[in-house]
Parts: C-alpha cells; structure tokens; sequence
C-alpha cells in the first residue's frame, strides 16, 4: 500500500508539515480562521524532531503491517480499514492511552477532546494526498508504495 | 453430535483475537463461540467508564455487533462448558449437550480472587451490598445500590479497586480503599510512583487505609486488622484476579501460573490452545512464568492461537507486564520490569524512570506526560541493544533521534 515516507536528508526542519496537518485536520477552509481560533489550536498529527547537525525529519503513523495499537486498543476504536489505513473512531476511544503504551513510533497524540489523533492519510479530510506530502518545500516527505523494499 | 472445526471458549479480547487470528488464515469454516456470558462482546476495561456515566452501554461493545456475521460466527450465550474431553475431542456444555472440536481456543480469562473473609456471604452474587468488579453483571449490580449517600468500601488497591473508585467517588458521600499492602498499585509502581498516584486520588476525595486488611464483614459494616470499623452500604472486593484454568486442570492439561502453552499457544493437551488471561505468559523482560491479565496480552495470545489452529505457522514469544491505566486526569504508563540501573528524573508534568540491564531497556513507569512512550516499550518488546543507541538522548524523551541513521531509515523509509 501507498504510505507516508520520510528522507532525513531532504528535511529542512521547517515543520511546515505539522501546520499543514493541524490546517488540514481543523475542518476549516480557511488557514488563518484554523489557527486564530486560539483556545483549541488544531493539533497536527506529524512531528518533527530536530536533532544536532541539522538533522530533522518527521514522524507520523507508519500504519504498520503489525499495528500494536489496534491489536492492544481495549475500546476496539482502533480499526484497520480495508485499504490497510489505521484508523479511529474518536467516538469510541475513552483516551486510555494504551495505544500510546503500544506504538513503536510515537504517533498517536491526545486530541482536545481527551480523545487519541493519529495519522488517517487525510482519507478523512481532504482526501487524495496527505497534506504534509502535498505542502512539503523540499520532498521530504512521500506518498509512496515500498511494499516490495526501497528500490 | 454436533462437530465444529473450531469452538472457542470465552467471548472477550482472547476470544475475539482467536477469531481474527482464524480468519487470517480460513474464511470458510463456521467459528463456534461459547460463552457463560449474556451478552455480545464487551471491553471489560469499559465497566468502570460505564459506572462512571462516561461511556454508553451501546459503546461498551469491544467489536462492532456485525462481527459475528461478518466473520461467520456462531455464537451461545449464557451457555458453560464444564468438561472438556481432549481424548475424543468433545467437550460436555451445562446442559448436558455434547459437542465435538477439531480445534479448541480455551480464552475463558480470570475470575476474582476473593479472600476468605469471616462473615463473607455464601452467594455473593446474591448480595446487594458486597460485590466483586471483573464484569458487566457486576458493574450493574453496583450501580443499583450506589446512591449519593452511599458510603462505598473498596478492599485493594489495585488497578480494579482504584478503577471502581475513580467510577464512584462523584456519585457517592465517601469512597474508602482498604488494602494490606503499604502502597497503591503494588503490583505496578514502586514506593514514590505509587505516592504520586495515591496523593494525586486523595486530592481527589478518595481515602486510604493501607497496611489494613478487612477482619470481618458484618451487615453495613466491616471490621479491620486495626481495630476499627467501617459503615458501608456498597463494598467492592478487589484484591486480585485469577487464571480460569479449571477446564484444562481436568482434562489434565499442564497448569503453571495459568494453563501452560508453547509458543503457538498450543496447551499440553493435543489441538486445545489457551489465550488470555488464563495462561501463564514467560515474561521477556524477567525471564520468568507469570500471569499477564492485560488486555493487549489476551488479543495478542488469541490472535496468534487462532493463526495456528487454522494452520498456519505463528508465534508469540514477546509476552512481558505492560499497563496504561488514568486516574481522574492523570496517567500512568507502566512496561517491563523493574530491574537493573535505574534513571529517574521528575518535573511538574512528569515522573519518570527507566529501567537498563545488560545494555537492554528492562522496564520504565511514567506518570503524567507519557507521549511516545511506546517508543520505550518497543525497545523492551524487540530487547533492542542499546549500545547503538543514544541513551542520553533516550532518557531525555522518547524520540526516534535517539536511533542510529540507519536505524532511522529502517523506521521511517521503509515498509512495516
Ligand atoms: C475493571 C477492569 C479494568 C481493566 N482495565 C484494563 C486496562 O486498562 N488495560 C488492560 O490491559 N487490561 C485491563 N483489564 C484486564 C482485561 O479486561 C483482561 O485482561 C481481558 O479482558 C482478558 O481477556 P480474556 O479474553 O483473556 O478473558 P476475559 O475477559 O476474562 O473473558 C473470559 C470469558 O470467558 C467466559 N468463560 C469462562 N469460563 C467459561 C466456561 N467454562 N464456559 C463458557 N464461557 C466461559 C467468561 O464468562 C468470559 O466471558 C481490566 C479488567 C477489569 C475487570
Ligand atoms: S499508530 Fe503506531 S503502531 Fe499504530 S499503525 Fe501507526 S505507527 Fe503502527
Ligand atoms: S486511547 Fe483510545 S484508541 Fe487508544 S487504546 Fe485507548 S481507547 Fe483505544
């Protein structure tokens, strides 16, 4: 399947992807309308760390062949849809955190709502290509197949 | 006699991994559940949010209803198993129905451990004051004797007394947590850990009798090691769960900590696997056999039985504690054991300390800000050697920075 990769060496730590995410999640059509509404600033669903030597690079759900968190979710909120997406359903999730205890990668962050956000390749957006592959400056971000390994 | 190519015993997180685990590998063959249960099923977690009023009992289902059909399930409800013959594949139901198996999941979880306590009443399940806080029954039961005025006794301290604690410390005139141990959560968190939880509950109305244990039950009153008394109208007996390992014990199965399976969850006894809390798990991180009651375990175990028992080779052999557990806002993620150096750091959002042996992350608890952890769990899951590792950075915040480059890459660029 299609997912979300990242090239270290491309990544400017401009964190760009994480304000694209957040715009892209807020359900605004408008940016400035999405980040002005300052008691609920949108949450992005990507991180970037920075790291020494000007290394940055983000992470955001690898909707893992083995997803710990949907196989350790106690809630069943956690789904794997039939295209292979890791998805939750924010009216079943009672912000336990397990999942957060399970996923290998850090990629589950708690919502306003107490809820848990993760990655959903903005299939529940806008749909198409995820946003933070769309808006990244330097393609450091991909939406790629590597199922068969990295050519 | 009615024949099935696969029964499972049990209709919870076991369970459902055993039938995902079949489905797998086999789309055809009808799944045969049986369970002592009336209801579909359930995350049992959920029975404290429900008592709290934070979940609705249509939300408590752990699987959507259409699960069964979608994956061809038959299901009886209300229905035991009491023998299970492994010689001739057949099991005898409690209303004396014989059934026969190719392939059996026992998924049939934990019972609570109740004490013999002086004055405990004969049928507890009669009771309408003194309850037991494993499942739905109980969690209704509760929830008609608790009034604002009730004066609520709860005997351990525990991850489930402190749970049905939390549920009921808003709708109630008191909440008092009884428990032998000098510590809440004992069997989780170490003695300053354990004092941050119990500081942060009392903040929030919950008393603590630690280091007291309940000498005798009396009609609306139970007396204690100390001399003392409690009034009660609801009291909830929570000191510990225990493996549901009678029908295999019988049939002569191989009884450890729990029933005792290879690591395709295959038991001793021939075509009959166990998933869930009623197996003995060898703990990765302390090398020892131990009963691991936690949901993430059970589907886990169930998922892989499940793989097996439609013929496909699968294998379990990452069993270790892991707990995530919140108390009125605050949140503890626990994992692993606690053995080896220690690092422990603490700032007003988070406590935190890890656990290195042998250049492998052993175990850590955090309370308060846990994003990420699973970073942490994964290195005790994968017993990653972190000589390549940056610790200094690892025992900052999780993060993987702390990776090697190629590390890094193996993460983020290439498929899971
Ligand atoms: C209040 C509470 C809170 C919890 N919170 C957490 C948590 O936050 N995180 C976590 O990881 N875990 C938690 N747990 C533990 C978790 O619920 C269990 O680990 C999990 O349910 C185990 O699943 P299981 O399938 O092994 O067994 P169980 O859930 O115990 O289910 C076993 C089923 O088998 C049926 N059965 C047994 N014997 C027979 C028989 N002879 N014939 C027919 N049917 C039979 C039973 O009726 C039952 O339906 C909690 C438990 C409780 C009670
Ligand atoms: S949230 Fe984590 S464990 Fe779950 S699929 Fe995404 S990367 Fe994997
Ligand atoms: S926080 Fe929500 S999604 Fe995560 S394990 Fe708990 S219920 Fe499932």
């Amino acid at each position: 399947m299609k997912r979300v990769y990242v090239n270290e060496e491309w990544c400017l730590g401009c964190h760009l992807c994480e304000i694209q995410c957040a715009f892209a999640n807020s359900g605004e059509a408008d940016m400035v309308k999405a980040f002005n509404n300052s008691e609920q600033k949108p949450l992005a669903r990507i991180t970037v760390e920075d790291g020494e030597n000007d290394i940055h690079f983000a992470v955001s759900c690898r909707h893992c062949e083995t997803p710990y968190c949907v196989k350790g979710c106690i809630t069943g909120a956690l789904t794997v849809n039939e295209n292979g997406i890791v998805q939750i359903d924010d009216t079943r999730c009672v912000g336990c955190r397990t999942c957060i205890l399970m996923c290998p990668y850090g990629c589950l962050t708690v919502g306003h709502n107490k809820t848990l956000l993760k990655c959903e390749l903005c299939v529940e957006n806008l749909g198409g290509e995820p946003s933070c592959v769309r808006r990244c400056p330097n393609n450091a971000i991909v939406f790629e197949d590597r199922d068969g390994g990295l050519l | 006699m009615k024949k099935f190519k696969y029964i499972i015993i049990g209709n919870s997180a076991g369970a459902i991994g055993g039938v995902q685990g079949i489905r797998k590998v086999d789309q055809a063959s009808e799944i045969l559940i049986i369970t002592s249960e009336p209801w579909e099923t359930y995350s049992r977690p959920l029975i404290s949010y429900w008592l709290q009023g934070k979940v609705k009992r249509e939300k408590m289902h752990y699987r959507d209803p259409s699960f069964y059909k979608e994956n061809n399930c038959r299901i009886r409800y209300n229905t035991s198993v009491e023998k299970i013959n492994p010689q001739d594949q057949t099991m005898a139901l409690a209303d004396g129905e014989i059934i026969g198996y190719e392939k059996l999941l026992v998924a049939t979880g934990s019972i609570p451990f109740v004490p013999p306590i002086k004055g405990l009443p004969k049928n507890l399940k009669e009771s309408k004051s003194i309850f037991t806080f494993t499942t739905l029954a109980d969690a209704i039961g509760v929830k008609k004797g608790l009034t604002n005025d009730a004066r609520v006794v709860i005997l351990g301290a525990g991850l489930i007394g402190l749970k049905a604690a939390e549920a009921m410390v808003n709708q109630c005139q008191s909440v008092t947590v009884v428990d032998l141990a000098d510590r809440v959560l004992p069997s989780v968190l170490e003695d300053k850990s354990s004092d941050i939880v119990k500081k942060h509950l009392e903040t929030q109305a919950v008393d603590f009798m630690l280091e007291t244990s309940i000498t005798e039950i009396r009609d609306k009153e139970v007396l204690l090691s100390n001399g003392k008394s409690l009034p009660y109208e609801i009291l909830i007996l929570a000191v510990g769960t225990k493996p549901q390992c009678t029908l295999i014990q019988e049939a002569r199965g191989d009884i450890g900590r729990g029933i005792v399976t290879d690591h395709h969850q295959e038991t001793t006894l021939k075509n009959i696997y166990a998933a869930g809390d009623c197996t003995q798990s060898l703990d990765i991180s302390s090398e020892t056999q131990k009963n691991l009651a936690i949901l993430p375990n059970a589907f886990l175990q169930g998922e892989v039985a499940g793989m097996n028992m439609a013929g496909e080779e699968a294998v379990y052999d990452q069993a270790f504690p892991l707990n995530s557990v919140g108390f009125m806002g605050l949140y503890i993620l626990s994992a692993g054991t606690y053995d080896g150096v220690a690092y422990e750091t603490q700032t007003p959002e988070q406590y935190k300390k890890i656990f290195i042996k042998d250049n492998v992350l052993k175990g850590y608890i955090i309370i308060g800000d846990c994003m990420r952890g699973g970073i942490y769990t994964d290195l005790i899951r994968e017993q990653t050697d972190l000589s390549t590792i940056d610790l200094k950075m690892l025992i900052t915040s999780p993060q993987i920075m702390a990776f090697n480059q190629s590390s890094r890459k193996e993460k983020l660029a290439q498929s899971h």
